[in-house]
Formats: C-alpha cells, structure tokens, sequence
C-alpha cells in the first residue's frame, strides 16, 4: 500500500494536534545521494570505478570518459581530473550522451559513458540500442544508482533496468558485488569487444570479495560459498547480503551457498546448471531489481528449458510496484532486500 | 589546419550527376512499387553536391580514413542515397535491382551494418546529429581535417535529440560538422509546417549558435556556393544548411501529387516517370 497526499504520517496525529512523543519519531531520514551502502564496521574504498578507469587509460589511450551533468555522481570525475583532456561532459542530456558516444567509438575510441541507470534505460533506451548495441559497438555506459539504491523515489529507483537491458540483443549486463569486484570489472569490460552496461555502486563502495580469493571473469559465475540445504544464486549487493545472511542461517543449521553472478547477460548457464542440479538444494535468487525480467526469471527460464528442477525455487526481489521514498535501510527492510528479510524469506520457506 | 585537395572533378556536370541520381532512384522505386521516391527525386540535388563537388572520398575504399562522412539521419531516404552511391561508384549499379528484397544490401531504411558507405543506422528518427557530434569529437582527437555532413529534414526536427545535438555541437565548436535541412515541407501525417510548425529555422539556429545559410536546394548554383561558403568559412562553429526542396523533383505528375510522403505507384506509370525525367534533362 503506497502512502497517500491525503493521510499525514501517523506519528504525526492529527491536523492541529502537534506531534506525538519524540520516542515515536522515525529517526531514519531519506538517504542523501552519496550516502554509502557500507555498514559502520565494512571496510570501504572511495570511487573503485573512477580510479580503476584512470589506471587503465594510462596504457590504453583510446579511453575517453563522457557524463551527463553526472561525473561527481559516477566517480568519473576522479578519471576526469587525472586525464583532463580525455574527459567530455555532454550536460544534462543522455540522448545526446549515448549518441556522441557512438559517434566517438564509430571513430575509434572507446567511451566509457556514465550517468544514473534510470536515465540510460529509461531516457536513452532507443539511442543505446540503435546507435550502439544494432552496430555493437565499444561503448561501456556505467551507471550509478541501480536498483534500489537511492532513497529518492522512482524517479531514480531504477528497478527494472536489467529486464529492460536483457530484452537489448548484443549488449553484455554486469552487477558487481564490491570495490573489490569493480576493480576487476573495469579492464574485463573494456577487454570484451562490444557494448556493456555496467551497474554501479559509487562513493565509498564495501570490500568484501577479497577474502574469498575471488577474481572477476567476464561471463562467469563463481561459488562463493557452499552448502547443503539452500543455494542462493545473487548479483551486485545482493551477494554481499547473501553471504551475511548465509552466515546468520549457519547459526539455525540452515547451510547455504552462494554462487555469484555478476554478469547477468551473457549468463553462464553451465556453471548455473551445475550447481542447481544438485539434489536436495532449495534455489533461491536474490537480486536487487523487480521480481519481472531480472536474474530470477533469467535463471528459472534456464532451468526449466533444461529440465532442472531444484526441490524448491524462490525469488528474493523487489515487488513489481514503484516503490517508496525513505531511507534506504528501511526500504531494504521494506522490501525484503536486507539481511535480516532474507534470513526470515528463507526460515520461512524451509 | 590544411585540407587535401578534392578530387579532380570529373567532366560529367553537378546537373548530370543530379539527373542520374534521380534516375537511379527511380529504377530502385519501381523494383518495389512503392517508397520515398518523392524524397529522393527532391534532395538530388544536394546529394549531388555532396557526392560530387564537397565531399573527399575513395569510390574503393568507403572507409577510407581521411574521407569526409556522410550521415544519414533520415534512415527512409536510403534511396535517394543508395541512388547518389551508386552514382558514386560506391556501389555497383547492378545492385540497384535487389533494393528492399530478401538478403539485399539495400534495405529499405539505411543500416550501417548492411551498406558500404553507409555511416550509421537512421530511421529511428533524431540521431543523426547526436552521432554527428561524437564523430566530430573523435575526429578532433585524431587531429583529422575530415568533414562531416549529417543530412536531418523538417518533420525531423521535432525530435528534441535534435537540439540536444544542436546545442552540444555550438558548445564543442564543432567547425568539421556540415548540418543539412531537407525542408521539404511533407511528413508522415501531412505538411511538416501545419503538424508542428517548424519555422523560422534560421533564426533556431543562429540562436543556437550555428552558422546558417538558407538555399533552394534544388538549385544547382546555389548549392555549390552554400557548400564552399560552408567549408571554409573560419569562424569556430558549427554549420547549417537549410534546404528548400520540391518533393519529386523532376517529375511533374508526381510533383503534383498531393500526399507525396510515401509514394505508390503503378507500373506502367515508372516508364512515364523515367520518360519524363529523361525529357527534362533533353529539354
């Protein structure tokens, strides 16, 4: 049920009546912008992606960097101040964006262009899959905000982003995890010739992979974790919170892996296979995007075109609604992407 | 920074070449019975200045890295521009017979991926000059001394890419880029000034920023002298060239017609058509 303009908060009260106790006060205020995904004690990295993209523009100089008003907001502008005068800000238009974009990989350059993923799926939709993916071209739109990860509202919730990208003939989609991962993203993708859409996380951005020995690989799915009882195939963050609450189930007996599937599309579908195949494992998805056309549907499709039938299968998504403004803890909460959700979705399946 | 010479121009006249454009386009129009004829038979003209009096290119070698590009916003004037390639000899006039058929080269809305010489993919009409302003970017960085011409029409500028392009290409100072306007006043649903009134264009763009010149772009002559003006005029942005054009040019009974954006028409009226072109040039 979405709030109304005609109901007031309830702590509130009503009309004239002044607010109730300051214990009833919701303490949580709308995230700001940059606010980071790190809980207090993660450790962190500030703008993986801006410095992974500076390091590699030094040995490959066909990198040029474009924004749409959005360089602060991508961490393009960490790889706008170390190479100046290979960086484009086209203003606040994303169809230009996507357009000269094209035009600058069709002369040879590979533009890395940024901008909130709402705007490139939504905005930019025809530019990205008529000037880029139909000629497959080298363009990597990098895209901050993915999901729900802003407090915002829909208005920058980008929650279906990815079916909107799957539905795009050529282009490849990648989710990464952590700073650790977008590290090793960043020269994987510009090594692929063609077209990528990368979801980003920005700012101070959790390290987590590295003490599972993980490296990135294009097109591959990775056991992060096994287990016996429940496999929990995730993306982006959702990893992240897939092997917290993994580690919370431990403590219920409940034993579950993690496969990590960073790139979404193409999807490594015998790495999937494999692991859902498995007797005796309940599938469950978990992804920070709606339950229509994400990872979930991706790997149930490929399930039952193969004939594979886990003992039970479960998608941890968010609702196929336009969902609400607050701040993003809550809406995590909410809609059942935080970890104490999951620990619950999954006890309650079992 | 100095340019290559064009090529030697050959003794066949802008008006012949115009002429056999027009007739390249008919004889693609009639393997199909139907199309933007009327289009194709209007910018003639401006294509044969393009092709035969502005633009550096290697018949060869479409892409050729020092050739002037062309692009086609416009995607369903792919047969006015198949029709000028060809004449180009870009590609080779047997092909003509296979525009729009199965497994052809020509399909009937421009791809990049299908044609030699063809730059990008139109059709989804107001990417051109989005494109045009990443090609002129990158052709900067190269330091190369390469034009590019990007061919949008009236109905066409509706489109707000259009002057998102518009605006970014006078930011950029984009001196390589060479706008051209077919202003034909036709488009999909009726004449492009009452669907939504597109005027006054040189006044649009001066404001954002371009260097504006206003032609009939059926005009030989008056062509010749935009497209010079164009090309080496100093001043640090971006240039337009605004076409007035006659849909079906050439062809008076199809002139005529009253709803003239896309074109149906009989087979034994093609023979006419290709009669009454060729007795235009003999007049």
């Amino acid at each position: 049920m979405r709030r109304s303009k005609y109901t007031r908060p309830a702590w509130l009260g009503e009309q004239g009546e002044g607010g109730q106790d300051t214990a009833d006060k919701p303490r949580l205020t709308t995230s700001a912008m940059i606010a980071s995904l790190a809980g207090p004690d993660q450790r962190t990295k500030p703008a993986p992606f801006g410095h992974a993209l500076a390091a590699l523009a030094e040995s490959r100089p066909e990198i040029v960097g474009l924004t749409a008003d959005l360089a602060k907001y991508t961490d393009l502008h960490v790889f706008a101040k170390a190479h100046p005068d290979r960086f484009y800000q086209m203003g606040m238009a994303e169809q230009l964006l996507i357009s000269a974009a094209a035009g600058m990989a069709r002369e040879g350059f590979m533009p890395f262009a940024t901008t909130y993923a709402v705007f490139a799926a939504r905005r930019a939709y025809d530019f990205i899959c008529m000037a880029i993916a139909e000629e497959n071209l080298n363009v990597k739109i990098v895209c901050a905000l993915p999901g729900l990860t802003t407090g915002y509202g829909p208005s920058h919730q980008a929650t279906e982003d990815i079916a909107i990208f799957r539905g795009m003939p050529n282009i490849a989609i990648i989710d990464p995890c952590d700073a650790h991962e977008i590290e090793q993203a960043v020269p994987a993708i510009a090594a692929h010739n063609g077209p990528v859409y990368m979801r980003l996380l920005r700012g101070n951005v959790p390290v987590v992979l590295d003490e599972y020995g993980y490296t990135f690989e294009f097109g591959k799915a990775k056991t992060l974790r096994d287990g016996h009882d429940v496999l929990i195939v995730s993306s982006g963050l959702m990893t992240m919170r897939a092997l917290e609450a993994a580690e919370a189930l431990s403590h219920d007996n409940v034993d579950v892996g993690v496969l990590h599937v960073p790139t979404i599309k193409p999807l490594d579908e015998a790495t999937i296979l494999k692991e859902a195949s498995r007797t005796g494992r309940m599938v469950v998805v978990a992804e920070n995007h709606t339950i229509v056309g994400g990872l979930g549907e991706a790997v149930a499709g490929l399930l039952m075109r193969s004939g594979v039938f886990p003992t039970a299968f479960r998608q941890i998504a968010l609702p196929d609604e336009f969902l609400d403004a607050g701040a993003l803890p809550t809406l995590h909460d909410r809609y059942g992407l935080s970890v104490s959700a999951m620990t619950r979705s999954i006890k309650g399946w079992l | 920074m100095p340019r290559a010479p064009q090529p030697a121009l050959s003794n066949v006249s802008l008006v012949d070449r115009a002429y056999r454009i027009r007739r390249n386009a008919l004889r693609m129009g009639e393997v199909q019975g139907q199309g933007y004829i009327a289009q194709a038979l209007g910018i003639a003209d401006v294509l044969a200045v393009s092709y035969f009096h502005a633009m550096r290119y290697r018949p060869e070698n479409p892409e050729w890295e020092e050739r002037d590009r062309f692009l086609l916003s416009i995607g369903h004037y792919a047969i006015a521009l198949y029709a000028a390639l060809i004449e180009a000899g870009i590609i080779l006039d047997d092909e003509l017979e296979s525009y729009g058929t199965d497994d052809s080269r020509l399909p009937m809305s421009g791809m990049a991926a299908y044609t030699p010489g063809m730059e990008i993919t139109g059709g989804s009409l107001g990417h051109g000059l989005g494109l045009a302003v990443g090609f002129c970017l990158g052709l900067k960085r190269k330091q190369s001394s390469s034009f590019v011409y990007c061919l949008f029409s009236d109905g066409e500028l509706g489109e707000g890419s259009i002057w998102e392009g518009a605006w970014s290409a006078s930011h950029w100072k984009l001196d390589n880029l060479i706008g051209i306007v077919d202003v034909n006043n036709q488009q999909a649903d009726g004449p492009a000034s009452q669907v939504t009134g597109f005027e006054p264009l040189e006044a649009r763009f001066e404001s954002f920023g371009w260097h504006v010149q206003r032609v009939n772009g059926n005009d030989i002559d008056a062509l010749v002298a935009a497209f010079d003006a164009a090309r080496n005029l100093a001043e640090p942005k971006p240039r337009i060239i605004i076409c007035d054009t006659k849909m079906a040019k050439g062809v008076p009974f199809l002139e005529e017609r009253e709803r003239n954006h896309f074109l149906r028409v009989e087979p034994h009226e093609w023979r006419k058509a290709l009669e009454l072109l060729d007795a235009g040039r003999t007049a």
